[in-house]
């Protein structure tokens, strides 16, 4: 099957991809995150930056350029996922678009995320669109299989036509410590992933505290991630702001001394549109505007896309919205 | 290109203006002019001056200048009013005080618009951090006034106070000094600053709206001379301040000898040290919070960076490039971090700083960035290359003005720390708890943050050591320092000691000896060369004392500073010392209670008992030292805040005439027991009481230089005392214009004072000596906030 080449976004092509480098355990023993004082900065970014009227209309948009539209779900069948990618090709209402004066703009959401059963599938709903197919690999939601299972896992996708892997690390390794353990399985990983991008799916809320969640990121990071993540979506805690603001320091640490930047992904629970502009302030504040690009920055969402639908009427029309007069995903 | 497409590119945050409009229709329904209030109600506009927006310098109101007619008329109403008030109860007075916490929220985004209009200050900032915490300081107090009297046995309000208050937090620190005031059942006379006065006008109104006793708060609007009003006046009990050590400085030589309560909460220069094991880039962020929070003019900000050289130049980049992203601007756009500063006087104090330092060699950084075209406005800015000898490292720049310093090692840190003549509050940045709590102690300050910075709550003292002040606001503490004693209001005159007229006999009963000072545990002889006769009861000598001079005042108060070691000693220790002492005094107790007798004419008896009391007071603060400490509050936050009870450092306490020995061991005591140094200057006309007593002290093993003992001219002594800057505290036992002397010549490092005032204080009544009430004055607490969370 042959991948049709879209338009690239000029600050995408110019990005360079993650070589990966050497373990550093000088490094990672440098690592300190104060979750008092995370927790603090978290808390006052949404009072210290708030966009209001056409500025936030502009933003909403942006948050749906920068979603990963996801069903991870134990009953997800085909037509779900057509259903999907159908609301993928038109996220927005298109009256709202049109509103909006921004049609010109293509707005779709950056990729569509799914389990590898149904990668085939979404390729080709997705056909023509230019938004690619991510996939959920290596045990997804727990990463508790044999390594060459999972290994395989993330090739099935990448042949299924999969351009991104949304791989998951043993998180008993984090606890304990096991960073050598932990580095080689993801080198590995991304090494099977080939050209498909990858990003290291945490699980941050079992990973117990902020130091472990920013180690762990440059762990990831330094066997050549191309994303970290926070969360599956199943954990008992996903992404929260001071976990990624541990993230994203990290990040931009790693940009320091590298020179390459590493696309963050909050993912689980980011269900409001005001939700969605704290997160775009906060990557704003702490990496900057080039940041907030598909190839640096993703939600994963599945409700988020509605609200932002009915906030965006909202702001057009001066009425409350209602959800069902969105098109379902 | 639709706007919405474009901002899609550009991403910018564009305006977020919060709606002046509320505030604006609030000054007009006021005439734009307002009156004092006095009595329950406002007064007709006198001659007035204009309250200008510092954002834009438009006029926003017209402000009444205070007259000393004016604060005559509030003092009166506030006497009459205070007598009613203080005998509610203590539910009805926290009723009011309740209310007007429910009022401050209900009220909560006017008084938030007022207060950035008037001030300069970020919405964000007087929405989230000066209203939120007005109305938990009303709340807190509303809970003391119930419990006043349970909490503090035997204690009544001073009576009517003045309160001054400074521009920085208009409303916040009228909430400071009024909800403690009215809790205790005093009834206040209180100046907001003339740049900033709008709040207190509508706070005023919200009184008048609950039905708050007309004259239990009276607001005076003016400047420097309504505050010269209110500080002289004759029928206030109690001064409460907070604003320039100068002013600060002034306002103690103006209440010298009045017994005008006093708490002064002045300047800073505070540090925040960052270690290299930090959370560095939350470290960054805490600068953020410590010293461009409302534009830097705040008393406690972090202004002096201690960074560890081995992460100095990783650290000053971060902070640069986080500078790099603060918004100065129109301080009502929510998404501004750095407004307007209160006046264009500020903003050339500050320029006129900035020119100073770098014409001393300082580099001046500040980002770029757009700037409003008008408007009290002033880039975040760091110095660098600066030394604690330059002017900017030392002076307070109350502005967005950041120094940075590097240090080697702990100890070199603590050294920076303290080497200022302030000490308000500090910030200690570590991910090692064991470095963070072992500076803590050591940094003299008021207030230490770990990990964070410019915490404030109503349950946690806020006040400093050294030139920063004395008192200390919110807390049990900050409850006291609107309570006395009920018997220090029934304290009458002492009565004249009756000396008897020297007889000139050189013939004397046994060896000549004489007493030498007592200086670094040892035995020094007087600097003058002198020694002047001490005469008995008889008028026959008794016995010759070295005739101290200030040059021994210097080597004792060396010795004492030598010797500050004593209070980071165990508790245990300094008690077994103290029983120790009482022991040995214990042993020799028949020959002190003779020389009692010969120097006094005290009978047998009353010779015995003042001995014995004295071996008893020992005790008493023998079992009291390690038992007078601290408390964990619980801020409303995940945070201990850990009120430590620390030493006043080097105290000078001049004992009084009358009851020779007990007066002194009644001072001392308490003093050496919360780890103090003392350099005592004993009863004028009879030392050798206490010249004795060295001996006692040699075979206790009290380490050198905790007790230094000077005779010689008592007066002289003590002034030079008061005016050392090396001494930290002074207790004087004496007359009422002695005691003014003291109390004016303390003022030059703002050292804390305790004088007697020519009234009689009953040193062998037990219930009050072996109180706590000297030991409140021999300590200051310091509140260390510890945020935790794994």
């Amino acid at each position: 099957m042959s991948l049709k080449i879209v338009d690239t976004p000029k600050e995408a092509a110019r990005h360079k991809r993650n070589p990966g480098y050497p373990l550093d355990l000088d490094w990672v023993g440098q690592v300190r995150m104060n979750r008092s004082a995370l927790e603090r900065r978290a808390g006052t970014i949404g009072a210290r930056r708030s966009v209001k009227k056409e500025h936030q209309l502009a933003w909403l948009l942006k948050a749906v350029a920068l979603m990963d539209l996801t069903t991870l779900n134990s009953d997800d069948t085909p037509g779900r996922v057509e259903r999907l990618c159908a609301k993928a090709r038109n996220p927005i209402r298109p009256d709202l678009v049109e509103a909006l004066g921004v049609k010109h703009l293509g707005i779709t959401p950056a990729a569509v995320c799914v389990y590898h059963n149904f990668v085939a599938t979404a390729v080709e709903a997705l056909d023509g669109t230019g938004i690619p197919v991510a996939a959920v690999s290596t045990a997804f939601p727990h990463g508790l299989t044999p390594l060459d299972i999972r290994l395989a896992e993330i090739k099935a996708s990448v042949a299924d036509g999969a351009q991104e892997i949304d791989i998951v690390i043993e998180r008993g390794m984090v606890l304990n410590g096991d960073w050598q353990g932990l580095y080689e399985q993801v080198r590995a990983m991304r090494e099977a992933c080939g050209d498909a991008h990858i990003k290291t799916i945490l699980g941050t809320g079992e990973l117990a505290t902020l130091t472990n969640v920013a180690k762990a990121s440059l762990v990831c990071m330094l066997a050549g991630a191309d994303f970290i993540k926070t969360s599956t979506g199943k954990e008992k805690v996903n992404a929260t702001l001071p976990t990624s603001l541990a993230m994203v320091r990290m990040i931009r640490w790693f940009y320091q001394e590298t020179g390459i930047e590493i696309g963050y992904k909050p993912a689980g629970g980011i269900a409001k549109a005001k939700d969605a502009l704290t997160y775009m302030a906060l990557m704003k504040e702490e990496l900057g505007r080039g940041w907030l690009e598909p190839h640096l920055f993703r939600f994963g969402a599945s409700s988020l896309l509605t609200d932002i639908e009915r906030q965006i009427e909202h702001g057009l029309t001066g009425h409350y919205a209602a959800d069902y007069r969105m098109a379902m995903a | 290109m639709s706007k919405v497409a474009e901002i899609f590119e550009t991403l910018d945050y564009g305006l977020a203006p919060e709606a002046p409009g509320p505030a604006l229709d609030w000054l007009k329904a006021n005439g734009g002019k307002f009156g004092h209030f006095i009595d329950g109600g406002f007064t007709k506009p006198g001659k007035t001056f204009a309250s200008i927006n510092p954002a834009n310098g438009e006029k926003l109101a017209e402000i009444s200048d205070g007259t000393k007619a004016d604060v005559d008329k509030a003092v009166k109403a506030a006497r009459a009013a205070f007598k009613d008030w203080s005998q509610l109860s203590g539910f009805e007075r926290a009723k009011y005080l309740y209310a007007i916490a429910r009022q401050i929220q209900r009220e909560s985004r006017l008084f938030a618009v007022l207060e950035t209009l008037d001030n300069g200050k970020p919405i964000r900032e007087s929405r989230d951090a000066d209203i939120p915490l007005v109305a938990r300081h009303f709340y807190h107090h509303a809970g003391w006034a119930q419990h006043i009297d349970k909490a503090f046995p035997d204690h009544v309000p001073y009576g009517v106070c003045g309160q001054i208050i400074p521009w920085n937090f208009p409303l916040l620190m009228l909430a400071w000094k009024i909800a403690p005031a009215l809790a205790a059942g005093n009834t206040v006379v209180l100046k907001p600053a003339e740049f900033t006065s709008l709040t207190a006008l509508l706070f005023a109104q919200i009184c008048a709206r609950i039905g708050l006793p007309k004259g239990v708060v009276n607001i005076v609007t003016g400047a420097g001379e309504t505050g010269e009003a209110i500080v002289n006046h004759p029928d206030i009990d109690k001064i409460a301040f907070t604003g320039s050590t100068e002013v600060g400085k002034i306002i103690r030589r103006a209440t010298a000898g009045s017994g005008k309560g006093l708490s002064l909460e002045l300047g800073g220069k505070s540090p925040f040290v960052v270690f290299d094991d930090a959370d560095l880039d939350s470290a960054v962020e805490g600068l953020v919070d410590a010293i461009w929070f409302n534009q830097g003019q705040v008393c406690c900000a972090g202004s002096r960076l201690l960074i560890q050289e081995s992460v100095e130049e990783k650290f000053i980049a971060k902070v640069k490039a986080r500078m790099a992203t603060l918004r100065v601007g129109d301080p009502l756009d929510k998404s501004i971090d750095i407004g307007a500063m209160v006046d264009p006087v500020q903003v050339a104090r500050v320029q006129d700083l900035l020119k100073q330092g770098a014409k001393e060699g300082g580099t001046v950084y500040a980002p770029d960035g757009t700037m409003p075209e008008k408007g009290c406005f002033l880039r975040p800015t760091l110095v660098t290359g600066i030394s604690p000898a330059h002017i900017l490292a030392s002076e307070e720049i109350f502005g967005p003005v950041l120094v940075a310093m590097s240090f080697r090692t702990p100890e070199e840190a603590v050294a920076l720390a303290n080497n200022t003549r302030y000490g308000l509050a500090a910030s200690v940045w570590t991910e090692n708890i064991n470095l963070a709590l072992d500076l803590a102690p050591k940094i003299k300050a008021g207030v230490v943050w770990i990990n964070s910075t410019n915490q404030f709550d109503a349950a946690v003292g806020f006040g400093g050591y050294r030139e920063s002040g004395f008192g200390r606001e919110g807390g049990r503490e900050g409850m006291a320092a609107y309570l006395k004693p009920s018997w220090e209001k029934a304290l009458k005159a002492t009565p004249v000691l009756k000396l008897a007229t020297p007889i000139s006999d050189p013939v004397s009963a046994g060896i000549d000896r004489t007493a030498k000072l007592y200086i670094g545990g040892k035995q020094a002889r007087p600097d003058s060369g002198y020694a002047r006769a001490i005469h008995g009861a008889d008028g026959r000598l008794v016995g010759e004392v070295g005739e101290g001079n200030r040059k021994d005042i210097r080597n004792a108060v060396e010795a004492a500073r030598g010797a500050l070691g004593w209070g980071a000693k165990t508790a245990h220790l300094r008690s077994q010392i103290l029983y120790y002492l009482g022991e040995n005094l214990d042993y020799r107790k028949a020959e002190f209670a003779e020389r009692l007798r010969a120097l006094t004419g005290a009978s047998a008896n009353a010779a015995k008992r003042e001995v014995d009391l004295s071996v008893e007071r020992l005790f008493a603060f023998a079992g009291w030292a390690d038992k007078y400490d601290g408390a964990v509050h619980n801020p409303p936050a995940r945070m201990l805040a850990a009120g430590i009870v620390e030493p006043i450092g080097v105290l000078a306490i001049a004992a009084p005439d009358e009851m020779p020995l007990l007066g002194a061991i009644s001072l001392l005591a308490p003093a050496i027991a919360m780890g103090n140094t003392v350099v005592l200057v004993p009863s004028d006309p009879h030392p050798l009481a206490i010249t004795d007593f060295y001996q006692v002290m040699e075979t206790s093993d009290v380490p050198g230089g905790v007790v230094n003992i000077v005779t010689g001219p008592k007066r002289e002594l003590s002034k030079t005392l008061a005016e050392h800057d090396g001494v930290d505290g002074i207790w004087f036992a004496g007359s009422l214009e002695d005691s003014a002397m003291i109390e004016a010549a303390s003022a030059g490092n703002v050292k804390q004072s305790w004088t007697t005032r020519g009234l009689g204080y009953d040193w062998s009544d037990k219930a009050i000596m072996e109180s706590d009430y000297l030991l409140a004055r021999a300590t200051q607490i310091k509140n260390v906030w510890i945020p935790y969370g794994a």
